[in-house]
């Protein structure tokens, strides 16, 4: 089962990368950027009865490791 | 008086904190992170500076997950004391122990210079030798040093003077230009400065020598019942 974690900066908390990134496709002279945040993606093969275990499984990975939830929120995506 | 620096893959300050606290009068034992206890009668943890598992996930999210955590954890939950420089600040934050999060630097470059400081309490073990709104020169060599915290955990801080360096100048972009906190007990200090790094005239600066002068005065008394 291959699931897909998708993590990102709290809404709120400034993402200088992003900023860094607008700015430079701005200056490329796209036109229209509102706003960038950049966040990770996360791929993970693992073998689980069902979807909702494998969802359980990762849910777990994200709250002990994969996310920092003092500034980060996830969400998990399971591709069966 | 007994230290132990904890050492991980990448860690790079360990034994420039170990000469630092071997000079302050400490016992100094180096702890691989695999291992899952710490010397008998352990005064000290040390987290040292550094690239621990490449900064791979996040600064010092791989280690904050290490064998010899759950051991760092107890020592400091018993009232042991812990400094935490850079990366060890880093891994401090990760493992719950202090709060908040050190995020990429405001200006996205690798800051590595000398910079200003303003000793903001001297109550605590850590601060002891300075005078309060002290001005000290530290240096710092980091990318990821930005300290965030929600509005109530740095009203806490504020409130309960646990804010222990605060930067003299504009550096990472840090909320309320935190450089260095402390756990509730007072026992725990993170920092982003490297005051290991200042602890000999040969190297030009001291101000970070009396950092562990004063912890080393501040443990005597106690190390006999800690």
């Amino acid at each position: 089962m291959k699931a897909r974690v998708h993590i990102m900066l709290k809404e709120g908390v400034l993402d200088p990368q992003g900023e860094a990134v607008a700015r430079a496709l701005g200056a490329m002279g796209f036109d229209g950027i509102e706003g960038v945040r950049q966040g990770k993606l996360i791929e993970i093969d693992l073998s689980a009865p069902d979807a909702d275990a494998a969802r359980a499984e990762v849910e777990r990975m994200c709250e002990s490791l994969l996310a920092n939830t003092v500034i980060e929120t996830y969400s998990v995506e399971i591709l069966g | 008086m007994k230290a132990a620096v904890l050492v991980f893959p990448g860690s790079n300050c360990d034994r420039d904190l170990a000469v630092a606290l071997r000079a302050a009068g400490f016992d100094v034992a180096m702890v691989w992170h695999k291992e899952d206890t710490l010397p008998p009668g352990t005064d000290l943890v040390g987290v040292p500076g550094g690239f621990s598992f490449g900064d791979y996930l996040r600064c010092g999210a791989i280690a904050a997950r290490a064998p010899i955590v759950p051991a760092l954890a107890d020592h400091v939950n018993k009232g042991g004391y812990a400094i935490g420089i850079c990366n060890g600040f880093q891994v401090l934050l990760e493992t719950g122990l202090l709060p908040g999060a050190l995020m990429r630097n405001a200006g996205l470059t690798f800051i590595c210079r000398d910079v200003s400081l303003e000793v903001a309490t001297n109550d605590s073990v850590f601060t002891a030798d300075y005078a309060p709104g002290e001005k000290i020169v530290l240096p710092v060599a980091h990318h990821d040093g930005n300290y965030r915290a929600d509005a109530g955990t740095l009203a806490a801080l504020r409130a309960e003077d646990r804010i222990a360096f605060t930067y003299g100048e504009e550096v990472n972009g840090s909320s309320e230009a935190i450089a260095g906190i402390l756990s509730a007990n007072r026992r725990v200090l993170g920092m982003m400065p490297h005051p290991e790094r200042a602890a000999d005239p040969v190297l030009g600066r001291i101000d970070g020598g009396r950092l562990f002068a004063g912890l080393a005065a501040g443990l005597t008394p106690e190390a006999a019942t800690a």
